[in-house]
C-alpha cells in the first residue's frame, strides 16, 4: 500500500503530524513504520495532551520505590516486602464488548503488575455507566462484571473492592478501570529498561493473532453511531494463558536471567519493543517471520499492531536461552528468539530477510508530539440557598429509605458477589467496605486498598473534585485502620481538543496535586484516558484514585458494621450542613446546580491522623468515613453491616435537621467507640483541635431519631440490598 | 502425616491448600500434573481452580493427565482423596464420583459463605466433627450437582451424601441452594467413603481473621484420623 497523507489520517494521524514524520524521516514512511508511528504517537500511548500536566503530579515520598514512567508504580511496606500497583482503563473497548473489554483490561493490569516480578494479591475496579433508564446499561453491566470476574476469578486473584456508579454522562462511554496489586521483595524488581547490546530479545506468550489492530488508536478517538464497526479492534482474553505466564515469568525471575520486562499492552510489539530501547538508550532489531502467530501469512503491519494478549517481551542475559525455554516449555507456552538489542537506537525490522522498517527511536518516544492544549478554568458555582419551607414538607424517614435505594448508593453485592473475593486466604476485609484489606502472605502486616471518583463533584468544580476525590481514598483507607501510603490515578476524561474538557483535566489534575503533596499521598502510576465521548457528548470529568494503605498488625483492623448494644457512636469533624450536589439535593429536591463541598486540606490531615491515633491505641471500635448521602446514610450502613440500631441524639447547634444528616461536607467519620473510653478520646479530638459531636448510642435494632425517624434495621436494610439485583432480574 | 497436593496447569487454590494442610500439621508436597507417580502419600487433594482452563467441560481434560491414573489407583487402594471445587468436578469426571457438575442455576459465579450439613459422620472426614452445620465458603461457576435416578438413589441408599446446603438451623431448602444442585448436594462420597468430593472450600475458613473458622474442624478431623 502507498502511504499518502490520506492513509496517514486515517490512521488516526493529523496532517501536521504526518508532515512532522516525513520531515523527521527525511522520506515518507512505508506503511509497516506508518503504523508504528501511528500507534505511538496517538493519544493512549503518547500522552501527547496530557504529558505537560502530568510533570506537576507529585510523585515523590519516603516509602516510593517507584514513581510514574515504568510498568506500575512500587511502595516500600518494609521488612523488604514492597508492593506494586496500578490502574489502567479499558473504556473504549468495554463499550463496545463488554465481556472481554473488561476481561482484557483485567488480564493487562495484571500484566503490568506480575511483569514487575510481583505475585499480583488484589484486583479492584471502578465501573461507571449510563443511566439505569438506558437501554444499553443493563447489558453492558452484565457483560463487564461477568467479563472482570471470568478473568480475574480464573488467574485466581481476589478482587477485594470496588465502584460503581450509575449517570447519563455515561450513556454512550462507560468507564472500566482496573486496579491490581501485587508483592515483591524489594531486592527483586524487574524494570522495563533495556541494558547491553546484543543481547537476545525472547517473545513469550501466546501467539500472535489479528485482534486488537488499532487498539490505542480506537482508544485516542471519538465515537459516532458505527462503533459496532470498531468490534474487532477488541482484543480476546484467555485467562488461562496468563495464569500459566504469570507462573512462568515469576519462576524465570527467581534468579538473574532477565535483564528487562515488558508486557505487550496497547500498541502490542510496537510499543514493548521500542520502550525497552528507548528507555535504555539502545537499539533494537526484530525479525518479524519468528515471532509465532496464531493466524497465516500475517504481515509485518499486522505483527507490529496486534494487541493479541497473554504476551511478553523479554530481554535475557546471554546464555540464559535454554534456561528460560525450559520454563516456558514446562508451562507449555510460545518461546522464539525473535531479535537482539544493538547499539544503532533504531528500531530495525526484518522479514524474510529483507528489511521493512527503520525508524530512529528517540522519534517514536521521547521525541514524540506534546501538545500545549487550550483549555478553559471553571468557576466556582454559587453556593445555593435551599429554603426552610422546602425542607419542611419533606420526612426524613422517608428521604433516607430513598437516598439508601438509589442507584448509586444501593448495596452491590450483586456485583461483587460475581467475584472471587477470598482466593488466596488473605482477604480480611471483603468488598463493600470501606477499602477492602489483604493481609500480607505469612506476615503481621496487611495492605488496604480503595478506588474512589466522585464525577458530580469534579463536574460542578474540577479544582475542588480533584482535591476530593484524593482525601475521600485517604478516608477511606484510614477508616480500616491503614496508613495511607500512596496513589495510582486514573484519569477519564472526554474530547483534550474542546477547551472546556481540557480544562476539566488541567484543574483535576491540579486539584489532585494539592492534595497529594499536602497529605504526602504520592501518585506513583496511573494512566490518562481521554475521548470519552459519543457524537459530541463527553463524560463528566471523572479521575479514579486508587489508594493504597498499610496495616502494620493486621489485628488492628477496623470494620464499619456497628459492633456492640450501648455503644457510644461520634462523627468526629465538623457538620456544617453543605447540600449543594449532594445526593439529597440532586436526586430528592431536584437540583443539580451549586458547588461541590468545600476541602479543607488542614483538617483532613489533622482529623484523618487523629483518627489513626485512637485507632492506635485500641480505642474505635468501628468506623465508616462521611461520604455520598451524609450522616444519616452513613450510620444506616453500620447498622445494616453491624445489624444493629442507633439511637441519634437531639440536634444542638444551629444546622438544620436535614442539613445536618444529608450534607456532604468534607474530613469526617463516623466511630463507635466504648463508653468507658469516652473521657480518654474526647481529650485527644480536644488536644488536636479536632471537632467531635455525640451522634447517638448503639441500639438494638432500630434506628431513631426523636418523633421523625423510628425504622427497623431489617426494614432499612431491605431499602438498601436489593435494588440492584430487582433491576437486573427484571 | 503426608499429603499431596496435585498442580494443574490452572490450579489456583493449590497454595491456600497447601497453607492450610501445613497449619494442622500435614507434610504436604506439591505435584506436578505432568508427574507419572505420586510419593508416598495418606492425602490426595486435588485443589480448586481451572485446570488446563476449563475451556471444556471443567476438570475433563485434568481427568486425562499423566498423573490422573496414579490418582485413580490411590483411590481404588482404599487411599483418601479429597477433591475441592475444581477436584471435585475433576472427580466426577474421572469416574470416582458419580454424577456432574453443571453451570449454576442463575448462570453467574458466585462467592460468599454458605452453611452446610453433614449427613453423614461415619468417614475419616466428618467422623469426629461436633457440629452438624458448618459454615464453609463457596466460589464456583459449575457447582449445580446433577445425577441420574439411579445414582441419586444409590447415593442416598449407601449414605453417600456428605454435605448438603442449608439454612443457618439445616433445613435444606431452595433458598439457601446457592447453586440449583439437585437435592442441595455439595459433596460426596464413592461407596467406600475414601474419596470425597465437595464445591465448598474449607481451606479458606481457617483462621478468625477470614470468612469463618469451620474449615479448621474439617481440617483437624481429618489430621486426627490419619495419626
Amino acid at each position: 500500500m502507498k502511504v499518502t497523507e490520506t492513509v496517514a489520517i486515517d490512521h488516526g494521524l493529523k496532517k501536521e503530524e504526518f508532515a512532522k514524520i516525513c520531515e523527521l524521516l527525511k522520506r515518507t514512511p512505508n506503511i509497516t513504520e506508518l503504523g508504528i508511528f501511528s500507534a505511538m504517537w496517538n493519544e493512549h500511548c503518547s500522552y501527547k495532551s496530557s504529558r505537560k500536566h502530568l510533570k506537576k503530579l507529585h510523585t515523590k515520598g519516603k516509602q516510593v520505590i517507584q514513581g510514574p514512567g515504568e510498568n506500575a508504580g512500587v511502595i516500600d511496606i518494609g521488612d523488604d516486602d514492597a508492593i506494586v500497583f496500578k490502574i489502567e482503563s479499558h473504556n473504549h473497548p468495554s463499550f463496545i464488548e463488554p465481556y472481554q473489554g473488561a476481561a482484557t483490561g483485567v488480564g493487562g493490569i495484571m500484566r503490568d503488575v506480575f511483569t514487575m516480578g510481583a505475585r499480583p494479591i488484589a484486583n479492584l475496579n471502578s465501573i461507571h455507566f449510563g443511566s439505569t433508564q438506558h437501554k444499553k446499561t443493563k447489558n453492558l453491566l452484565r457483560g463487564v462484571v461477568k467479563g472482570i470476574g471470568g478473568y480475574g476469578n480464573c488467574i485466581g486473584v481476589p478482587t477485594i473492592a470496588g465502584q460503581t456508579s450509575f449517570d447519563e454522562s455515561y450513556n454512550g462511554n462507560i468507564l472500566v478501570n482496573a486496579m491490581t496489586l501485587g508483592l515483591v521483595n524489594k531486592n527483586k524488581i524487574f524494570y522495563s529498561k533495556a541494558a547491553g547490546t546484543n543481547k537476545p530479545v525472547i517473545y513469550v506468550g501466546s501467539k500472535t493473532g489479528r485482534d486488537g489492530i488499532h487498539g490505542a488508536s480506537m482508544a485516542s478517538a471519538t465515537f459516532d453511531d458505527k462503533i459496532e464497526e470498531k468490534k474487532p479492534t477488541v482484543q480476546v482474553g484467555d485467562p488461562f494463558t496468563e495464569k500459566l505466564l504469570l507462573e512462568a515469568c515469576l519462576e524465570l525471575m527467581v534468579d538473574n536471567s532477565i535483564i528487562s520486562i515488558q508486557d505487550m499492552g496497547a500498541a502490542g510489539l510496537t510499543s514493548s519493543s521500542i520502550e525497552m530501547a528507548s528507555k535504555g538508550k539502545l537499539g533494537i532489531e526484530l525479525d518479524l517471520s519468528k515471532v509465532p502467530c496464531r493466524e497465516e501469512k500475517m504481515s509485518p503491519y499486522e505483527i507490529m499492531l496486534s494487541e493479541s494478549q497473554e504476551r511478553m517481551l523479554i530481554v535475557l542475559e546471554k546464555g540464559k536461552e535454554n534456561h528460560a525455554k525450559k520454563i516456558f516449555d514446562k508451562w507449555n507456552l510460545d518461546f522464539a528468539i525473535i531479535g537482539k538489542t544493538t547499539n544503532s537506537k533504531k528500531i530495525e525490522l526484518l522479514f524474510d530477510n529483507n528489511k521493512v522498517a527503520e525508524i530512529p527511536i528517540d522519534l517514536l518516544a521521547e521525541n514524540s508530539p506534546m501538545y500545549d492544549r487550550k483549555w478553559k478554568k471553571t468557576k466556582l458555582p454559587q453556593k445555593l440557598k435551599f429554603s426552610k419551607d422546602n425542607l419542611k414538607s419533606l420526612n426524613l424517614s422517608d428521604c433516607l429509605k430513598k437516598i439508601l435505594n438509589f442507584p448509586n448508593i444501593a448495596d452491590k453485592k450483586w456485583i461483587w458477589d460475581q467475584y472471587d473475593h477470598t482466593v488466596m486466604g488473605d482477604t480480611i476485609q471483603k468488598p463493600g467496605g470501606d477499602a477492602g484489606v489483604v493481609r500480607v502472605h505469612g506476615s503481621k502486616k496487611a495492605v488496604a486498598a480503595s478506588v474512589d471518583s466522585s464525577a458530580s463533584y469534579c463536574f460542578a468544580h474540577p479544582l475542588t473534585g480533584g482535591k476530593q476525590v484524593v482525601c475521600e481514598s485517604w478516608r477511606n483507607l484510614i477508616s480500616v485502620g491503614a496508613k495511607p501510603v500512596a496513589i495510582t490515578n486514573c484519569l477519564n476524561f472526554g474530547n483534550p481538543e474542546k477547551e472546556k474538557n481540557m480544562g476539566e483535566f488541567v484543574e483535576c489534575v491540579e486539584g489532585i496535586t494539592e492534595a497529594s503533596k499536602y497529605l504526602d499521598f504520592p501518585v506513583v502510576s496511573g494512566n490518562v484516558s481521554f475521548y470519552n465521548e459519543t457524537n459530541d457528548k463527553g463524560i463528566k470529568p471523572t479521575p479514579a484514585i486508587g489508594g493504597v494503605g498499610l496495616i502494620k498488625d493486621y489485628e488492628k483492623m477496623i470494620s464499619m458494621d456497628f459492633k456492640k448494644e450501648g455503644n457510644i457512636v461520634y462523627v468526629i469533624g465538623k457538620t456544617e450542613g453543605h447540600l449543594d450536589q449532594s445526593v439529597f439535593a440532586k436526586e430528592l429536591l431536584n437540583e443539580k446546580k451549586g458547588a461541590p463541598p468545600s476541602v479543607n486540606l488542614f483538617n483532613e490531615k489533622n482529623i484523618g491522623e487523629t483518627l489513626l491515633k485512637l485507632i492506635d491505641l485500641d480505642l474505635v471500635v468501628s468506623c465508616h468515613d462521611v461520604s455520598l448521602g451524609g450522616i444519616l446514610t452513613g450510620v444506616s450502613k453500620m447498622c445494616i453491616k453491624g445489624n444493629k440500631g442507633i439511637k441519634l441524639n437531639s440536634l444542638k447547634g444551629l444546622v438544620n435537621k436535614f442539613e445536618y444528616f444529608f450534607g456532604e461536607d468534607q474530613a469526617r467519620y463516623i466511630i463507635e467507640i466504648n463508653i468507658a473510653n469516652i473521657k480518654k478520646i474526647s481529650e485527644i479530638l480536644n488536644n488536636n483541635s479536632v471537632h467531635f459531636d455525640d451522634l447517638g448510642v448503639v441500639d438494638k435494632n432500630m434506628l431513631s431519631f426523636e418523633n421523625d425517624i423510628k425504622i427497623p434495621i431489617e426494614e432499612l436494610s431491605n431499602a438498601h440490598k436489593y435494588w440492584l439485583k430487582k433491576y437486573m432480574d427484571k | 502425616m503426608k499429603s499431596s497436593v496435585i498442580i494443574f496447569p490452572g490450579s489456583n487454590c493449590d497454595r491456600d491448600m497447601d497453607v492450610a494442610l501445613k497449619k494442622f500439621g500435614f507434610k504436604n508436597q506439591m505435584i506436578w500434573h505432568n508427574d507419572q507417580s505420586i510419593p508416598k502419600s495418606d492425602l490426595i487433594v486435588l485443589p480448586g481452580g481451572f485446570s488446563y482452563g476449563d475451556y471444556l467441560r471443567c476438570g475433563s481434560i485434568a481427568s486425562k493427565s499423566n498423573i490422573i491414573k496414579s490418582v485413580i489407583d490411590f483411590a481404588n487402594s482404599g487411599g483418601l482423596v479429597l477433591g475441592i471445587c475444581n477436584g471435585f468436578q475433576i472427580l466426577t469426571e474421572t469416574g470416582l464420583l458419580p454424577g456432574i457438575l453443571q453451570q449454576n442455576k442463575y448462570l453467574n459465579f458466585i462467592c460468599k459463605n454458605v452453611y452446610v450439613k453433614v449427613k453423614d459422620k461415619k468417614n475419616k472426614y466428618f467422623n469426629n466433627i461436633k457440629k452438624d452445620i458448618l459454615k464453609l465458603h463457596i466460589a464456583h461457576n459449575e457447582g449445580n450437582y446433577f445425577c441420574s435416578k439411579d445414582e441419586i438413589k444409590s447415593l442416598e441408599d449407601n449414605n453417600q451424601i456428605a454435605v448438603t446446603y442449608c439454612d443457618p438451623k439445616g433445613l435444606e431448602n431452595d433458598e439457601y441452594n446457592p447453586n440449583g444442585a439437585l437435592k442441595n448436594i455439595a459433596g460426596i462420597f464413592n461407596k467406600n467413603k475414601n474419596v470425597l468430593g465437595m464445591m465448598p472450600h474449607p481451606e479458606r475458613m481457617i483462621d478468625r481473621y477470614l470468612s469463618g473458622e469451620d474449615g479448621s474442624l474439617f481440617f483437624e478431623n481429618l489430621l486426627g484420623n490419619l495419626k
